[in-house]
């Protein structure tokens, strides 16, 4: 399972990191947090030892771990998915930077139904997700998918049974769409599932049972519904039209924000440029504004050396780059970090 | 001219005998204080327990144990889905694995060649070795799809129009949810079962299963009437160390039991247990009430435990009472 291997591969991380740390080389810097961005930051991490020389450790041990340790002042930085608060931030003295972004799918196990081939909008999606729509040939989803039959096939919701923020901006998307659905189901890292829900451990938890389960639908972020070949579902954006996900569908999204607000996190759900994915979300990695000068300079740096090198590394493994002005604005960003 | 030699000879004694003494007080010392450790840990982990979980246990008092919600959004938090969850996969996975283990032990002592009973042994000591997430990877990618179209469908063609036990085979067959993690929990307590009651029923003395055998007994009248009687203590042991293994088991469990925090009547149905629960949310779990119910919900498990540990007893020293020893 890759969670797990990435927990071997973290746990390897911080022991090599223990044993360099030994011999002391000033700038090696270590961050802990978000799973999500795991792979883009190890990623980084090793190109950026091999062009430096200089060591980053980054362990993923979920957002809220990472924002309790950086608030302990035990990490350099740490990674959220969900971004802090600007009021926590101000309390904290950190600052915040959007690193790459993502987008999470909605997948479906329908006989019959390749990928893409099937539409929902985002109350109908809501519907689904909160156990109102229970069989597949449901009047509101014939509706939406005219001349086409659809079979009499039980629901399957399959979600995450972590924590997660896979769970925060699926949800938060499904609550803008539905009072009904934030009534019922709620938004966050944790919510209340219906009846006929089926919970998995991690991404490949929840992929794995969309798989395996005739009549499922269950959402995973965009990297790990490519790497498993997933059966997406076409979903309505705010322009009208039914976008199946791709990367370059989440940097459309992108491109429409607004990232001038302070901890650079806009809400990024449902944009309304023509071709945007509705359910796009940014990862973040916080650090101080102030603190040891060497570590300050090794997370600048580790950081601002991604920035500019890391972008084809990231679109690789699934992840979707920041805008060429947001790059820019996130370079300003971090004169805050001292 | 024998006098003082006699009293050296006692000197040495003493100062032997003294030596003796101060190393069997070192040694009982020492050991009183690895054993203390044991104790000490016990009561620390209570105690930790307890701190964290208390702003839970104040905001829901007792309540907890019966209260059938688990809603993170609304930070409103009982025990009763996953208490459910786990009594209800032990309890399965022992009434699967019991009978397996006792007829694997009783094949192994009794009736297998003499050949064969080192590599069956050996085997089934292995598998108690298998680390628990290689069952639950193998019951969620193997097991659950072939248990969701090739047993679940017929099961419920069977069973599910009869009256009250139809309930139980009720609900679409996913392959994820209760049974399955029932199922895969015997599997995995199997080995841990059947290796006790080997190793117990090999200490029944060849005299008197001889003697049973000599007076015209049956392979089973001697398993019946000398084996078990013989051995009873040693059985119940070896079925509460698999109950206790199946009560705490964690990510075998989460893998397939289907984690959704609802009781459900059917047993196709998903469900949770308190293991998987905390193994699913406690690293993503928000400061607070929530935290503080996956305490609770670990000081529950304890207690559970305990609670069999002090049953396994009291059936123990009955029986015990009951052969007058």
């Amino acid at each position: 399972m890759r969670t797990l291997n990435k927990r071997a591969q973290g746990a390897l991380a911080a022991a090599m990191g223990l044993a360099f740390s030994v011999s002391a080389l000033a700038a090696d810097i270590t961050g802990a947090g978000a799973t999500f961005p795991y792979a883009v930051y190890t990623k980084w991490a090793e190109a950026y030892k091999s062009a430096t020389g200089n060591q980053v450790n980054y362990q993923g041990i979920g957002s809220s771990g990472g924002v309790k340790q950086i608030k302990a002042k035990t990490v350099d930085f740490a990674g959220s998915d969900a971004p802090v608060p600007v009021a926590d931030l101000e309390a904290n003295h950190l600052v915040q930077v959007p690193t790459v972004m993502g987008g999470v799918t909605v997948v479906m196990n329908v006989p019959g139904f390749e990928s893409g081939k099937l539409k929902l909008d985002g109350l109908t999606a809501a519907d689904i997700f909160r156990g109102a729509i229970t069989k597949w040939n449901d009047p509101a989803i014939a509706r939406l998918n005219p001349g086409v039959k659809l079979p009499d096939l039980a629901i399957t919701v399959a979600h995450r049974s972590d924590g997660s923020g896979t769970t925060y901006a699926f949800s938060h998307y499904l609550a803008k769409q539905s009072m009904a659905f934030r009534r019922d189901v709620g938004a966050g890292n944790t919510v209340n599932w219906p009846a006929n829900g089926v919970g998995g451990k991690g991404n490949p938890g929840v992929a794995a049972n969309v798989q395996k389960i005739k009549g499922a639908i269950g959402y995973v972020d965009i990297a790990d519904a490519m790497k498993n070949n997933m059966n997406f579902v076409a979903l309505k954006n705010r322009a009208g039209n039914f976008i199946v996900p791709n990367q370059q569908a989440v940097a459309d999204a992108a491109a429409g924000a607004d990232f001038h607000v302070k901890g650079m996190a806009p809400d990024l759900l449902d944009q309304s440029a023509r071709n945007a994915w509705p359910i796009t979300t940014a990862t973040f990695i916080l650090a101080y504004e102030q603190g040891d000068a060497a570590k300050q300079k090794g997370v600048v740096d580790f950081y601002t050396w991604s920035l500019n090198n890391g972008q084809k590394m990231a679109i690789e493994l699934g992840f979707v780059p920041l805008p060429p002005n947001v790059v820019k604005m996130v370079e300003a960003e971090m004169k805050h970090i001292k | 001219m024998s006098e003082p030699s006699a009293t050296a000879g006692i000197d040495l004694h003493a100062r032997q005998v003294r030596k003796f003494r101060l190393q069997d007080r070192f040694f009982h010392h020492s050991t009183q204080v690895f054993a203390f450790v044991v104790l000490a840990a016990l009561v620390g982990i209570l105690v930790a327990l307890s701190i964290e979980a208390w702003p839970s246990l104040k905001a829901f008092g007792p309540s907890f144990l019966w209260t059938n919600i688990w809603s993170v959004p609304d930070d409103q938090y009982g025990a009763l889905a996953a208490i459910y969850g786990t009594v209800t996969t032990s309890v399965l996975a022992l009434l699967i694995a019991v009978p397996i283990s006792f007829g694997i032990a009783l094949f192994l002592t009794e009736t297998c060649p003499l050949w064969l009973r080192r590599p069956l042994g050996t085997a089934i000591e292995l598998l108690a070795g298998i680390p628990s997430i290689v069952y639950g990877i193998w019951g969620l990618f193997v097991f659950a799809p072939l248990f969701a179209d090739h047993i679940q469908p017929p099961l419920q063609a069977l069973l599910g129009d009869v009256p009250i036990i139809g309930g139980w085979f009720s609900g679409p067959p996913i392959g994820i949810g209760i049974l399955t993690a029932s199922i895969v929990l015997a599997l995995m307590v199997i080995p841990f079962i059947a290796s006790v009651m080997r190793d117990v029923f090999e200490t029944v003395p060849h005299v008197l299963k001889e003697s049973a055998y000599g007076i015209g007994c049956t392979n089973w009248e001697v398993v019946r009437n000398v084996v078990l009687p013989y051995t009873r203590v040693g059985v119940i042991g070896g079925i509460m160390l698999g109950l206790g293994r199946a009560l705490g088991e964690t990510m075998a469990v989460t893998f397939v039991i289907g984690n959704a925090n609802r009781i459900n009547g059917s047993l196709f149905a998903p469900g949770t247990s308190i293991a998987s629960t905390l193994a699913n949310e406690f690293g993503e779990a928000t400061p607070g009430l929530h935290i503080a119910s996956l305490f609770a919900l670990g000081l529950v498990l304890f207690v559970i435990t305990f609670i069999v540990l002090a049953i396994s007893r009291w059936l123990i020293s009955r029986s015990m009472g009951a052969e007058g020893l």
